[in-house]
């Protein structure tokens, strides 16, 4: 009989290694840890995401659920051996493809798609999506991930556009080759091997007040450190909006939601991992926690200062909507509620802490918020910003949760404590718990048309369920009565909004801070308005939409408005979609299909609040080009595109530039991955950044601005018309860190503050959009499956077609989750089995549209994108599930059950 | 430091199992997702290298399939049409990684209300090899799964292999799961169906669905309303709503209401039925 194996023999990528692990410990553990192979990710340590998967004898696995016993004697295949040889075909297809977007998956993606490739080796669609099932991504909606599967013959050599040339090309991304490799590291990876392991202990209730035992003793027993909130030396509360930060980073007292952390458990990470959490000396005593957000208002307050739990209201005001809605021929009128709806990154937080020789505190973490966070740490540990430096890893998925501080002061206060490095591992669980979700909403609201179907007026009121603290609520409130009208003309408006407090998960920012929810019923209610009118949806739409010169409904006037164009794009799939569901539904009783519109609009940046971005360019004496680029890549591009609109203000080949940061110590300011600000506002800053250098390099050289910049090792040649002058940079002095041409500049979008009506100019750049969903609908089951979507966005001025589809791609998949499986129960779907996101067999051929209607004030006419693409998915989908059945459904997500009744509700269930 | 056994024989097995303190590890696709930390804890009795415990025999007697062999193994096995719904469930457990691992001994044991197998072996009338130190025994499937994460198995059991009797490889079989996605999902309703059709009229039929009682069910009602039919293009409707609602009691949860169950039991099972005549006719 076997012994307990204490030393063994595993074959890895054909080589022979020894562990010592014990035989029960995760294969993924063993190789993460022991072996320091840290391509293999892990999403779940549940088989849920399969970000795990390695082949064993060729077969994929989730290592988080190999036992390392099973896997002696076999030969196990990571993604490091992939491209022991240079890279492999396929992965080269990953890449070329634009398959990898943040690249946490893309490792799993990687494996299982080889264990097909090497079965069959031109796998078809339906075949790479069956292989492919078992591994979730959040990004990519998959379609690219499955192009590359099917299509791993080599293909064209990259682009490599010259000089002025890099806008506008579908280069492949700069950061994409460790995402392939298993190189990139990420908020888990590449801590220090002697790092203290830190876990937090966490609330099991919604409301609790609590009292710690003998935490000295308990500690001492197993020789580890305890902190608590009385160990914080600062002040004990951060908020991503400093006038609302109420969230401490250890709880004192009292806990206000499930998964709140009370104290942490430091030491040696042998002794930390396995600790039994649930016996730590706390003693919980549970409150009646406030749940309703409908009935919070006259509960028991959650927080000091804020009467009837309301954090904050929004207004916006124009005209006289209840005048105009009485005058109007035609009022539909309806409500929509929605759920919590978690980010689901398939990277749960992780990162550690280090004190630099310096006494400097280093915070090595994932994150999209790298200058909010050093502030926001330092003032909770009690030290200036100076001495806290915040290095993001590679970001795993974000979609706005990762704004928010989780594990930043957790690690930081451990490391000061220790003096050690100190690190920190989220689990599912926990990550699912104790970070934000999407706000909640119960919407109500009236729409109406005057008897040729123009709008007359709109009334809006929206509850959004703000969870137990602040966090992003404010900025919910105050930008969906901005947005609730869509990018159409509403010459009479009232939305209203509230931001409510319960005992609930913290709801902060999620792709869209409410306006993806505000749409949905704006969109379902214009299909209903339509229809009175004897309308058709699309026309309906393009009469109403905003154009050239028209106002807001906060009184901006709007330049550079393309949602006429996305709609009129739409046009000849949308006859056709129309047609053909007819055609069908004609001889189908059981499964009926249809076919549903809708559009978006979305300011980028800041609600009418400064937000800017600074971009330094600096050349070195040996004719290095620097971009110093602060906005964090959390897989949607920016470290691409910003370099793109970089080379081409300056004037150089993309080649010629090199990437540095984000790092709080080495790049200005970018601000916040959010608002889908960053093409917009760093990008604006780098295209200023750009120009300056150029304008100083011109002016050094005394030549004209057609000039031609050419890098000559050590030299920088420029030539005009008129002949060259070569530059010899090494005689040049150095102006400031270490370049001897610099330039450093800032843009901060103008914006107007918003009166008590709402008006004014919140924002200087918007994008538009319009969705087409076709849809079939099992009228027996309730199950809907979405056969195809045509996205049709107004990107002013693409700057990169591969990362702009990713993203449309992507978005779509988050709006097909929130359209039809994904809500977020505290208690019951704290996992990724129980809490379901699409897989590749969930999501519909996507065609995609880029429309280029160029921005006046945009960087090179470009607009923002990011959370655009999200907003019309949910309406359209259930647009279309109403056009195929008429069911009109309320509530999402759409699961079976409520389709079905829907369905039966219409009277139209066979 | 608790011990992790593989033993490579059955009867160190059942000897180490006599003595208590352990839990029995196949695919551990199940046992890790209950596990917080970096591995498994607790004394560990792993029985994935125990020869004869793996893989598909075949005798007058009908087939042993052995506790340990993987979803893979069944997907790729060949076995005669009326293993065909088991077959499909086999690609329908998690995913393709889990398939790999998860075994359908441990599927059975780890007892979810949800388990795609057991609606399947119902159907094909299985019976559970339990073996201890103290003799061999068998049992229904039906008798097996007591209830929600609940068996028959005693502490020094294990289940060694599943059985099917030749008889009732007869036929056709067929499984249809639902849930609110393509992949990687928990059912909120399945149905398994074995159709025995002998001169155009359904000779044996075995219905069975999962997901919506404690434990997956056979309906016997509704085998009787489909014996002596005609299987044709209305057979399925002799499966009435009322059968169905009294031979399930499903519950409220998260993925559906109760009632939602009973009706969407009802249509996998016409569905199933219906594919069958429909498969047969154009055969």
């Amino acid at each position: 009989m076997n012994r307990p194996e204490t030393l063994a023999t595993l074959r890895v990528n054909g080589a022979e290694v020894r562990v010592s692990s014990p035989p029960g410990r995760r294969l993924s553990e063993v190789l993460r840890e022991e072996l320091r192979l840290q391509g293999t990710k892990v999403g779940c340590d549940a088989g849920d995401c399969g970000a795990c998967t390695v082949l064993l004898d060729g077969a994929p696995v989730c290592a988080c659920l190999t036992p390392l016993a099973q896997a002696l004697g076999r030969a196990i295949t990571t993604v490091e051996g992939l491209s022991a040889e240079g890279l492999s075909r396929l992965q080269e297809a990953f890449l070329r493809h634009g398959a990898a977007q943040c690249g946490i998956c893309t490792p799993g993606m990687l494996m299982a798609a080889s264990a097909v490739l090497a079965v069959t080796p031109r796998p078809t669609r339906a075949e790479a999506e069956a292989a492919l099932g078992g591994v979730l991504c959040r990004c990519t909606g998959y379609a690219r991930i499955l192009d590359a599967v099917c299509d791993v013959a080599p293909g064209p050599e990259p682009l490599r556009p010259v000089a002025g040339a890099a806008v506008g090309a579908a280069v492949e991304r700069l950061d994409g080759r460790p995402k392939v490799t298993g190189a990139e590291r990420f908020g888990a990876d590449g801590a220090p091997v002697d790092a203290l392991l830190v876990r937090a202990v966490r609330a099991p209730h919604a409301a609790a007040r609590f009292a710690f035992g003998d935490l000295a003793g308990w500690a001492a027993a197993r020789g580890v450190r305890v902190l608590t909130a009385a160990d914080i030396q600062g002040e004990n509360r951060f908020g991503v909006i400093p006038p609302f930060a109420d969230q401490p980073a250890l709880a004192e007292a009292e806990t206000r939601f499930r998964g709140e952390a009370v104290a942490l458990v430091v030491g040696e990470a042998a002794t930390v991992a396995g600790l039994d959490l649930s016996a730590f000396p706390v003693v919980w005593h549970p409150g009646a926690p406030v749940t309703d957000p409908a009935g919070a208002a006259a509960a028991r307050p959650i927080h000091a200062g804020r009467p009837g739990n309301l954090l904050t209201a929004g207004r916006v005001v124009t005209g006289g909507a209840a005048a105009a809605l009485a005058a109007s021929a035609h009022v539909v009128e309806g409500a929509v509620e929605t759920g919590f709806v978690e980010h689901a990154y398939i990277e749960p937080e992780a990162g550690w802490a280090e004190i630099a020789p310096d006494g400097t505190l280093v915070i090595h973490a994932c994150t999209q918020a790298p200058v909010m966070d050093r502030d926001d740490t330092a003032r909770v540990l009690g030290l200036p910003p100076a001495r806290v430096r915040i290095v993001p890893t590679a970001v795993g998925g974000g979609f706005g949760s990762k704004l928010d501080l989780s594990l930043q002061p957790l690690i930081g206060l451990a490391a000061l404590a220790t003096g050690r490095p100190c690190r920190m591992v989220y689990d599912r669980a926990e990550s699912m718990m104790s970070t934000t979700k999407r706000h909640p909403a119960r919407l109500t609201a009236r729409i109406g048309c005057d008897a040729g179907g123009w709008l007359t007026g709109m009334e809006f009121d929206g509850l959004f369920d703000t969870g137990a603290y602040a966090s992003w609520g404010p900025t919910v409130a105050n930008r969906v009565p901005v947005h609730a009208s869509g990018p159409y003309r509403m010459p009479a408006y009232r939305a209203e909004t509230r931001a409510i407090h319960t005992n609930n998960p913290v709801a902060g920012a999620f792709r869209g801070f409410g306006v993806p929810q505000a749409a949905i019923l704006q969109e379902t209610l214009f299909d209903r308005l339509a229809e009175a009118a004897g309308l058709d949806p699309l026309d309906f739409r393009l009469r109403n939409a905003l154009r050239d010169g028209d106002r807001s409904v906060c009184g901006q006037e709007m330049r550079g408005v393309g949602i006429a164009q996305c709609l009129t794009a739409l046009a000849p799939r949308w006859r056709a979609a129309r047609a053909e569901a007819a055609a069908f539904n004609a001889g189908s009783t059981v499964v009926k299909r249809g076919a549903g519109l809708a559009s978006c609009w979305y300011g980028c940046g800041n609600t009418a609040l400064p937000n800017p971005s600074t971009v330094r360019l600096g050349i070195t004496r040996e004719g290095r080009l620097w971009l110093h680029q602060g906005a964090t890549d959390i897989g949607q591009g920016s470290n691409t595109v910003i370099a793109q609109l970089a080379a081409d203000a300056l004037g150089v080949a993309l080649g010629d530039i090199g990437l540095i940061g984000p790092d709080t110590a080495l790049t200005p300011d970018c601000g916040k991955t959010s608002a889908s600000r960053q093409t917009v506002v760093t990008g604006k800053a780098a295209v200023l950044a750009g120009r300056a250098l150029r304008a100083a390099i011109l002016a050094r050289a005394n030549r004209g601005d057609d000039a031609a910049l050419r890098f000559d090792g050590g030299r920088l040649v420029v030539r005009d018309g008129q002949g060259e002058t070569v530059l010899d940079l090494g005689t040049l002095p150095e102006i400031a860190h270490g370049y001897v041409l610099l330039a450093e500049e800032t843009y901060d979008p103008p914006t107007a503050p918003l009166d008590a009506d709402g008006q004014g100019r919140p924002y200087a750049v918007y994008g538009y959009g319009a969705q087409l969903a076709e849809v079939e609908v099992d009228t027996e089951l309730g199950t809907v499956r979405v056969i195809r979507i045509t996205a049709a966005h107004d990107v002013g001025r693409v700057v990169n077609p591969t990362l702009a589809e990713g993203q449309v791609q992507g978005g779509i998949a988050q709006g097909l989750g929130l359209a039809l499986m994904e809500e977020y129960l505290p208690g019951r779907t704290e996992n990724l089995h129980d809490y379901l996101i699409p897989t590749t067999g969930d999501m519909p051929e996507i065609e995609t549209i880029l429309v280029e209607v160029p921005d006046p004030e945009g960087p090179m006419g470009a607009k923002g994108l990011g959370e655009h693409a999200l907003i019309p998915t949910a309406p359209a989908i259930l647009n279309a599930i109403a056009h195929a059945t008429g069911a009109r459904i309320t509530r999402v997500p759409a699961l079976p059950h409520r389709v079905l009744a829907a369905v039966r509700a219409a009277g139209r269930g066979p | 430091m608790a011990p992790y056994l593989r033993p490579r024989t059955l009867a160190e097995a059942l000897e180490a199992l006599a003595g208590g303190g352990l839990r029995v590890a196949a695919g551990c696709t199940d046992l890790f997702p209950a596990t917080r930390g970096p591995g498994l804890s607790g004394g560990i009795l792993d029985i994935t290298a125990i020869e004869g415990l793996r893989g598909i025999g075949e005798s007058a007697a009908g087939w042993r399939i052995g506790a340990t062999t993987s979803w893979a193994e069944i997907a790729r096995a060949g076995l005669p049409p009326g293993f065909d719904g088991l077959r499909a469930a086999a690609r329908e457990v998690g995913s393709v990684q889990v398939q790999t691992a998860g075994t359908v001994g441990g599927n059975l044991v780890n007892a979810s209300p949800a388990a795609d197998g057991a609606p399947c072996w119902l159907v094909l009338d299985a019976e559970v090899e339990l073996a201890s130190h103290r003799g061999t025994r068998r049992l229904a499937v039906a008798d097996f799964l007591t209830g929600p994460r609940q068996t028959a198995r005693a502490a020094d059991e294990l289940l060694t292999a599943i059985h099917v009797p030749r008889a009732a490889g007869a036929g056709q079989g067929a499984f249809l799961k639902l849930g609110a996605r393509r992949y990687l999902v928990i059912s909120i309703a399945m149905a398994a169906v074995r159709l025995d059709i002998q001169a155009g009229r359904v000779a044996h039929a075995a219905l069975a669905v999962g997901a919506c009682s404690a434990t997956a069910r056979r309906l016997p009602d509704a085998e009787a309303a489909l014996r002596g039919r005609r299987a044709d293009a209305g057979l399925a409707d002799a499966i009435t709503a009322g059968i169905v609602a009294r031979a399930l009691a499903p519950i409220d949860d998260h993925r559906a209401p109760a009632a939602y169950r009973t009706r969407a039991a009802l249509t996998l099972l016409r569905r199933a039925v219906a594919g069958l005549c429909a498969e047969r006719a154009v055969a």
